[in-house]
Order: C-alpha cells, then sequence, then structure tokens
C-alpha cells in the first residue's frame, strides 16, 4: 500500500488546504486556502518543511486517523482533544505516528480551525494549481470518511519539537484600515463600531464572518445603490440591515453592500478562531501602522523555523505516570 | 467622483475606477486597462482582476510601497485615452439556448411587465440582439451581460427568490446575470439554460471572459431537455473579429 493516510471517521469541515489558488479573480474564484495561514505555517515549520505546504484543515471537530506507514505530524491552530492509541498528544507539536496507530483528534477546546500537518505533505492532483478545497466555488469537497490521502516522501525524521503560537484564539483587538467605503459611514458610527463588542456568530463559514452585537445596525449614506465593486478578504460588509460581515478565504469576488473597512492580512486568523464566547473588537489603524504590523508579522512568519523548541515531557500531561521508568538511568552500569 | 481615479482597497489593493456608474465606455476602458496592467507585469503585483467600471490589482506593499504602485498605475493611465478603448481582443460570440417564461423563467411576466412590454415583447427585445459580458465575478464564471434598453432599469425584488436553479437567466438594472450553481438571488428569474459556466476539472473551467457576447435563442422545453447531456449545454461560439 504507497504512503497515505487513512480518515477511518472525518467530521464534517475536514478539507485539504494549503495557500489557495491565484489568477482566477477574473473569473471569479477568490484564492480561498486555510482560514488560518498562520496554523498552516507553523505547522511546516514544526516538521521542517515549505510554508505553503497542503495540511487537514478541521473546522472544530477533527477526526481518526490511520497511517500505513510512521508518519511525521504536527498539529497547530485552534488546539484539539488529541491522542495516538489513548495517550495524549501536545498540540502545537511535531509527533511520530507509528504505523497502523490511530491518531483521534476531538473537538476544539479554542478556535475553530485546527491543522494536521503530515511530513513529505499531501500529495493530491492540484486543481487550477492548487490542491486547496474551494467549498463555495465547488472545487474538490470536504474530506469523506474512508478516504486515504497520498502522502509525499518525507526526508526529515526530526519530531518533538514545539513553538508558541501567535495568541489569536480567545478574541481580542483586531486591526483595520479604511478602504473605498469607509467615507459613507459617519464618524460617530465609526466610532460606535469601534467601541462595539462584537462576537462571531455559529454560522460563519469559510466565506465569512457573521459578526453579531448588542445595539441597532450600523447605517451608511449608500443606502442599496452603490454599484456592485470587487471585494478581498478581510472586508467588511455591512449588509441591508447594518449587520457586519468580515470577508474570509472563499469570499465571492464582488459586493453590492459597503464596506466599513478592511481587516489587516495578519488579524484575519483573529476573526477566524474567534468562537462565540471570545469577544472581538476592531480599531482603526492608518496604513503606515498597518505596513508596520505587516512587516512584523511577515518577520515573525519566516522566523517560525527558528523558533522551535523541544517538547519536554510535562509530567502532568502524562496520562499514566507509573508507567514510565522515572529512575531509568540510576542504575545504569550494572 | 472625478474618474478615472486610483483608489486603496484594503491593505493589499488598487482600484483604478472608470465611472460612476455602470456604462459601456467605462467598461471597455476598465478591460482594456486590466489588460495594459497584466502586460506591464508590475514588481509586487500579484492579482490583477475588473469589476463593472473598475480594474483591481493586488500587490505586496512589503516589496513595493503603496505610493511606487500609485506611481506605477498612474504612468499606465496616462498613455492614452481608456474610454476610447475598443472591446478585448480574442473575443468569442457565444449562442445559448434558453426557454424563456412558463416554469422555467417564472418571473418573466412581472419582469417584463416592469420594463413597459408584453412577454412577446420582452422576449424579442432580449433575444434579438447580442449582449457583452461586462464582468465575471460573484460566483465561479458567472457573467453579468448588458447593457439591456433603459426600460429594463427595473430593481431588484426586496425579498429573495429561495432558489434560482444552475443556469438560471435573471434580470435587473439593464443588466443579466446567469448563475452557474443553484443560489438565492433578489433578481428576477425569467429564463433557463443548460449551460455549465465552471467546469473545475476541465482543460478550460471557464465558459465566458470578460468581452464575450452572447445572443440567447428562445427554444421549447423539449428542445432544452434534449440538452440535458450536451457538455456545453447546447452552447455554441465563433470568434467576433
Amino acid at each position: 500500500m504507497s504512503r497515505s493516510l487513512c480518515v477511518k471517521r472525518s467530521a464534517p469541515g475536514l478539507t485539504v488546504q494549503d495557500l489557495g489558488r491565484r489568477g482566477y479573480l477574473s473569473y471569479g474564484v477568490s484564492q480561498g486556502g486555510a482560514a488560518d495561514p498562520l496554523a498552516l505555517a507553523e505547522g511546516a515549520a514544526l516538521l521542517g518543511q515549505e510554508p505553503d505546504s497542503a495540511a487537514i484543515e478541521m473546522a472544530s471537530v477533527g477526526g481518526v486517523f490511520e497511517a500505513t506507514e510512521d508518519l511525521r505530524i504536527a498539529l497547530t491552530g485552534a488546539p484539539m482533544q488529541c491522542a495516538v492509541d489513548g495517550e495524549r498528544l501536545r498540540w502545537n507539536a511535531s509527533h511520530l505516528l507509528p504505523a497502523g496507530a490511530t491518531l483521534t483528534i476531538g473537538s476544539a477546546k479554542a478556535g475553530n480551525f485546527g491543522y494536521l500537518s503530515l511530513g513529505g505533505g499531501l500529495l493530491l492532483p492540484e486543481i487550477m494549481g492548487a490542491q486547496s478545497a474551494h467549498i463555495a466555488a465547488g472545487i474538490s469537497g470536504a474530506i469523506e470518511t474512508g478516504t486515504a490521502l497520498p502522502i509525499g516522501p518525507d526526508p526529515r525524521s526530526q519530531v518533538g519539537m514545539t513553538l508558541d503560537p501567535a495568541p489569536r484564539f480567545e478574541g481580542g483587538v483586531v486591526r483595520v484600515v479604511p478602504s473605498l467605503q469607509t467615507d459613507l459611514f459617519e464618524s460617530v458610527e465609526i466610532a460606535r463600531f469601534e467601541a462595539t463588542e462584537f462576537r462571531r456568530d455559529v454560522r460563519s463559514n469559510r466565506m465569512g464572518a457573521k459578526l453579531t452585537f448588542d445595539g441597532h445596525g450600523f447605517a451608511s449614506e449608500a443606502g442599496l445603490t452603490i454599484l456592485s465593486e470587487v471585494i478581498v478578504p478581510g472586508d467588511i460588509q455591512i449588509t441591508g440591515d447594518g449587520t457586519p460581515f468580515v470577508l474570509m478565504s472563499e469570499c465571492q469576488t464582488v459586493g453590492g453592500y459597503p464596506r466599513i473597512g478592511s481587516v489587516l492580512p495578519s488579524d484575519l486568523p483573529r476573526v477566524a478562531q474567534a468562537t462565540a464566547s471570545a469577544p472581538l473588537r476592531f480599531k482603526f489603524v492608518t496604513l503606515e501602522t498597518a505596513i508596520a504590523i505587516e512587516t512584523r508579522a511577515t518577520q515573525a512568519r519566516e522566523a517560525l523555523p527558528k523558533s522551535l523548541m523541544p517538547l519536554l515531557r510535562d509530567p502532568r500531561n502524562m496520562r499514566d505516570l507509573l508507567a514510565y521508568q522515572l529512575i531509568s538511568g540510576a542504575v545504569s552500569g550494572e | 467622483m472625478d474618474t478615472p481615479v486610483i483608489r486603496n482597497l484594503g491593505y493589499d489593493g488598487m482600484l483604478v475606477t472608470f465611472g460612476d456608474t455602470l456604462n459601456d465606455a467605462a467598461n471597455r476602458a476598465a478591460l482594456a486597462f486590466h489588460k495594459a496592467v497584466s502586460d506591464a507585469q508590475l514588481d509586487g503585483v500579484t492579482e490583477a482582476s475588473t469589476s463593472l467600471v473598475s480594474a483591481y490589482v493586488r500587490f505586496d506593499p512589503l516589496v513595493v510601497p503603496h505610493a511606487q504602485m500609485k506611481k506605477a498605475l498612474s504612468t499606465i493611465l496616462a498613455t492614452r485615452d481608456w474610454y476610447a478603448a475598443p472591446p478585448p481582443e480574442g473575443r468569442n460570440l457565444w449562442r445559448i439556448p434558453a426557454v424563456f417564461g412558463g416554469e422555467l423563467g417564472p418571473q418573466l411576466a412581472e419582469a417584463s411587465a416592469l420594463a413597459g412590454m408584453t412577454e412577446t415583447e420582452a422576449i424579442a427585445a432580449l433575444t434579438h440582439q447580442p449582449v457583452r459580458v461586462q464582468t465575471i465575478g460573484f460566483a465561479p464564471g458567472m457573467p453579468y451581460l448588458g447593457e439591456l434598453p433603459e426600460n429594463w432599469d427595473i430593481p431588484r425584488q426586496s425579498k429573495l427568490t429561495a432558489e434560482v436553479p444552475q443556469g438560471g437567466l435573471c434580470v435587473a438594472i439593464r443588466q443579466l446575470v446567469l448563475f452557474p450553481n443553484r443560489t438565492p438571488t433578489g433578481w428576477r428569474h425569467i429564463a433557463q439554460t443548460r449551460v455549465r459556466l465552471f467546469q473545475p476539472d476541465a482543460d478550460m473551467p471557464f465558459l465566458l471572459k470578460p468581452g464575450d457576447e452572447v445572443i440567447f435563442d428562445p427554444v421549447s422545453t423539449a428542445e432544452l431537455a434534449a440538452l440535458a447531456d450536451n457538455p456545453k449545454g447546447g452552447a455554441v461560439q465563433e470568434a467576433l473579429p
């Protein structure tokens, strides 16, 4: 049997994701790709692979997996319950998944999107230049139970590494820049928008995050008459009843509702990963500040491979402490 | 708004807009400018597209700062009168069979009345000459077609139609749209085709491109049903000069 990962049980919302596809915007296909691209980069860093390697994206719940050969794996993004043959695994770390062992990934403890990256990378045929499923466009689909995912050869062997993920699973402040139609909103509405605490509605998906909040809808001068215009991930569209939607990676390519602002690319994972219990606030920054923020975020992402630390066993996380030979070595030399 | 105008769109985009409202000259200008920008292969540009009256450029501001990108776009903008640009080269004329009215076009009567015509007059008006693909967008391969005569400046419905089937032809605001997938919409559903506008596994995933022209050929329900297995839903193309 060829080197592969068998999906023994798949939760809904399991998809293959890389950084999506470029060049099809003119034809109505948005870039798509991982909802949390930073998690993809973290997984790649843990395995010493290219940052655009495809991984398995898990929306809130994972699944049960089994490898045909020993396989290096990395777990990043929303931390989820996870074990191999009953032994708990640390999140934000790389591990060895032995051939035939059962990898079980349960519910997210925080955040929404978890990632399972694979040593050697997924080797699915590319469609229109990428492996990513683009659910909204109908390119590929969710990973179904029973699927065997082909894995590439893995020249590396290092496992047992961890990293500190940038915080983004508990909501928080999301920085936005003004965009085309920000001026259609009066300054008092902008101020109220910045002062309001939002929650990501549970009906949100890879296309967009609907935001709920207390108070009346946000009003603009645009009414319903503005011409449909190019729309991009991060744009915050205010629909007819005044509800904000943050557009995500699989968004439509044109939109007819006014946009109050646009979320910085490095803060978009914070929106994607906010659960209904994680409050979000928005803060306008100037373009100059945005450039500084994105420069730092890019530097941090590029430094990920250098930020790895060996995974020390934490006795609190060991399921059966007595099973380990804690004093082994004390009698060496016998 | 004085046009053309270059504005920032989000953190990493610029939009060159050629009109406040949809018109043919602004649409041609946007398409021609988009081609010029694509051909120029500007540093830092990662994606370019068009909307109805604008050309969009996505770039990496950490590679090319905003001011430099704006200058590069301004330089291209100054090279000619974009409003006088001809439609793009390599265009096709498509003939697409469609059933107007009845169960397959349930809102033809309503839309015709709003346009001040009988159903028969409306079908004739919408099929006797080509409409142009002004832009592709919203959904994969989905064309906005126009521009229709002024009497078709009818509003979208305030309440959405729950579902229009794949290949449904709908009308509003002097435009036709043809849906690549079943979708809820505020546009009125007047006819049905069998075309598949987006096939991700095909060598050429998209049937139409901006600038193409389309003539809808009225056919009977039986004639359309006979096209069920036709990969292009009976659509035929010829190159436009």
